[in-house]
């Protein structure tokens, strides 16, 4: 569907990723100075005018699964690791709260709104560095160049394109339980009060007219909701204030990042099983990905030492037991083992993703390209 | 005014798509088929009367030729014409029309796409049958491809290529109501909200442009001369066909239309939101002053569902069905 679309899916969820890093950062008391090279490691890497020159070319959305990769990456861009356990909560995060804002958002267009959101709060985790500041501001002005001209109904296959990408997943977010703004089934709720989008009436008139356009009649019907009218618009400028409160931060240390993980009903387990056939895209969209993460540089500590670990969890028990007790349905497994199956083909990225050894070491040698790639994979 | 039947349980859930259900009803076999889409997929349900059976099948966008990306299906519409139905569907690749019942594949058409994908996307949506052997399917580049269906067989032909829309067709109806009178038989709609009223035949004819208004029009329906179109506004507004006056305009949903759809004997006008709500209107005709009114009947909320499609069981408006994004089932309301 729309070509337009990958660019506010990375920047949205990078977003999200941000966010929830900064407040387990802040809640596992990480030193300041150490905080701050993760954050600005990771948005120097989402940034990287290489890697957005790929990411704003037109094209079709990868793969859940490839886009999982990544971010895999993104969030082991600097000195931070994360175990699987908790970079599966991190995307399940990021995933959920990225559907509420696309679900919600009053107009296709608002979904601008929603990435500028996003895109302000970035800017303010790097107001303090000027190099990485521009970097974000390019962007920025790339979004409002190729975005702002779009119409309604370019907007709404955006919002269609990344509503098939998020569909059938109804992972359960405490935030989101506690604000009552998803049921205990994982469909988030969609209220019939308050205001309505910026160029809609209230529901409610029938006006009829004559032949010459002369108004005859009004008639009221009962709407069934209680709606207001629509709130002023939001800025689409560089700066400006966005109305819509949607896809600004929502965690802080006194709200942390919870999860429930479960099968929502057996509805999800078999549609998940359709998701997940394999499919023949796998290698042309590895392709495509290699291509992509070409562009992503990765900043390396000088020793190693330096490197610490960030839990998604409040303790390590439980973070343990969370990936023993992960369902099936919601594995992220599915890159390796095409991988493996297709070695050749993904040379490229292998060597790719070689770079991001996560020791910092020499490439590795040609012959084990494949299978450096499924350790590396392996190991996150 | 209308309560709750048992639902339909679909294979998989519904994509957020306009117009993303049709039914068919087949009444020699006292059944009713539905079709939704979900992404590359489309779910069909054959439903007896009696709620008996249900019987399940799903068609891939599979294309005739080589094996590229999966495409994504756009719409899955039956059509209806004297001679026979048929199952169209439209996805970014192109046409695909099967024997009603799914089971064969009669006529491929692909769409002209580009090596490497461009801003612009390429699809088809936008499906309707005109009078005794048209379809025509309307496109992203805005052209509507008419197609010469034969009585039977697959030597189905592209006959006509209508080049008035700039911008991507959304929907497209034909006359409805079986009138012989009503000059129009086909309506097309685009993301710019203009409407074009064609007259078919050998060549189709432009009878009318209704300018829109920068928002799209996402669903359309033409009955007794009459064009009901549904906005991104949340707006229906009924035209007369043929001259363009606006005869009523409602503010009728808080957010994007879906999905119209009118009973042809009764005049009942159904339309559905992102808004959770299906409403039930009246259409009258005024023979004196040839003027619509309309008038609303009902109202249905499907709590916390953003409705994808809506649509009439049969000609009365006795029963009618709707999906919506996420949802694994088909609702059905019945009168009385």
């Amino acid at each position: 569907m729309s070509s337009r679309t990958l660019p506010l899916l990375f920047i949205n969820l990078g977003g999200e990723m941000l966010y929830i890093l900064d407040q387990r950062l802040r809640a596992q008391n990480i030193p300041v100075d150490k905080a701050k090279k993760v954050m600005n490691d990771i948005i120097t890497t989402m940034f990287n005018k290489k890697f957005l020159e790929e990411l704003f070319k037109p094209q079709e959305l990868y793969s859940k699964k490839a886009l999982r990769t990544v971010f895999d990456r993104l969030a082991h861009a600097s000195i931070m690791r994360l175990n699987q356990a908790s970079m599966d909560k991190l995307y399940d995060l990021m995933t959920m709260a990225f559907k509420y804002q696309v679900l919600l958002c009053p107009r296709p267009k608002d979904i601008l709104l929603v990435s500028f959101n996003h895109m302000d709060a970035i800017k303010d985790f790097v107001r303090d560095t000027p190099s990485i500041l521009n970097q974000v501001d390019e962007t920025y002005r790339q979004l409002i160049e190729i975005y702002t001209p779009l119409s309604a109904g370019e907007f709404q296959l955006i919002r269609q394109t990344l509503l098939i990408f998020f569909q059938d997943m109804h992972i359960r977010v405490s935030i989101f339980l506690k604000d009552k703004v998803q049921n205990s089934n994982g469909r988030f709720v969609l209220p019939t009060s308050g205001p309505v989008p910026c160029g809609t009436q209230v529901p409610g008139l029938i006006r009829q007219f004559s032949c010459t356009g002369e108004e005859l009649k009004r008639l009221q019907f009962c709407n069934g909701g209680n709606y207001s009218s629509a709130l002023r618009e939001g800025s689409f400028e560089m700066f400006g204030e966005r109305v819509i409160k949607l896809g600004t931060n929502m965690y802080s240390v006194s709200r942390p990042v919870e999860t429930h993980m479960s099968g929502t009903s057996k509805n999800s387990a078999q549609h998940t099983k359709v998701n997940t056939a394999p499919n023949p895209l796998a290698k042309e969209e590895l392709n495509l990905l290699a291509k992509l993460m070409g562009g992503m540089e990765m900043q390396r500590p000088a020793n190693t030492d330096s490197g610490f670990r960030v839990n998604l969890f409040s303790t390590d028990e439980e973070e343990e037991q969370a990936l023993i007790s992960r369902p099936q349905e919601f594995s992220y497994d599915v890159i390796n083992i095409q991988a493996t199956k297709d070695k050749q083909a993904n040379a490229e990225l292998a060597k790719i993703m070689g770079e991001f050894g996560a020791t910092g070491d020499a490439a590795p040698s040609a012959s084990s390209k494949g299978d450096d790639l499924l350790a590396m994979m392996d190991g996150l | 005014m209308y309560h709750k039947e048992k639902s339909i349980q679909i294979k998989s859930s519904a994509s957020a798509l306009y117009n993303n259900l049709s039914v068919l009803r087949i009444a020699p076999r006292s059944l009713t088929y539905f079709a939704v889409v979900h992404a590359n997929v489309v779910n069909m349900v054959s439903a007896s009367w009696d709620g008996l059976n249900y019987s399940h099948r799903q068609l891939q966008s599979k294309e005739g030729t080589v094996a590229t990306s999966s495409s994504l299906i756009m719409q899955a519409a039956w059509c209806v014409l004297p001679s026979r139905d048929l199952l169209v569907l439209t996805s970014q690749q192109g046409i695909q029309m099967y024997e009603s019942d799914g089971s064969i594949m009669v006529y491929w058409h692909a769409l002209d796409s580009p090596e490497t994908p461009t801003a612009q996307a390429v699809f088809a949506r936008g499906i309707a049958a005109v009078k005794e052997k048209y379809i025509c399917v309307g496109t992203s580049s805005g052209s509507v491809l008419v197609f010469d269906i034969p009585s039977k067989g697959s030597n189905i032909t592209l006959s006509e290529v209508l080049e008035e829309h700039k911008d991507s067709i959304t929907d497209m109806a034909s006359e409805c109501s079986g009138s012989q009178e009503c000059i129009a038989d086909l309506v097309s709609a685009d993301d710019s909200g203009l409407l074009c009223i064609w007259k078919s035949g050998e060549d189709f004819q432009l009878l009318n442009k209704i300018p829109g208004f920068d928002m799209t029009c996402s669903s359309v329906k033409l009955w007794k001369g009459t064009v009901v179109a549904g906005y991104g506004t949340g707006q229906i507004r009924l035209y007369e066909a043929v001259t363009g006056i606006l005869h009523a305009e409602v503010n009728a949903h808080a957010r994007w239309i879906y999905s119209l759809d009118v009973a042809p004997f009764s005049g009942l006008l159904l339309s559905a939101a992102e808004d959770s709500l299906v409403r039930v209107w009246h259409l009258t005709m005024t023979p004196e002053t040839n003027s619509v009114e309309i008038d609303h009947m009902y109202n249905e909320c499907v709590t916390d569902t953003q409705i994808c499609g809506a649509k009439f069981c049969d000609g009365d408006g006795y029963a009618f069905a709707v999906t919506g994004y996420d949802l694994t089932e088909i609702i059905r309301y019945t009168q009385g």
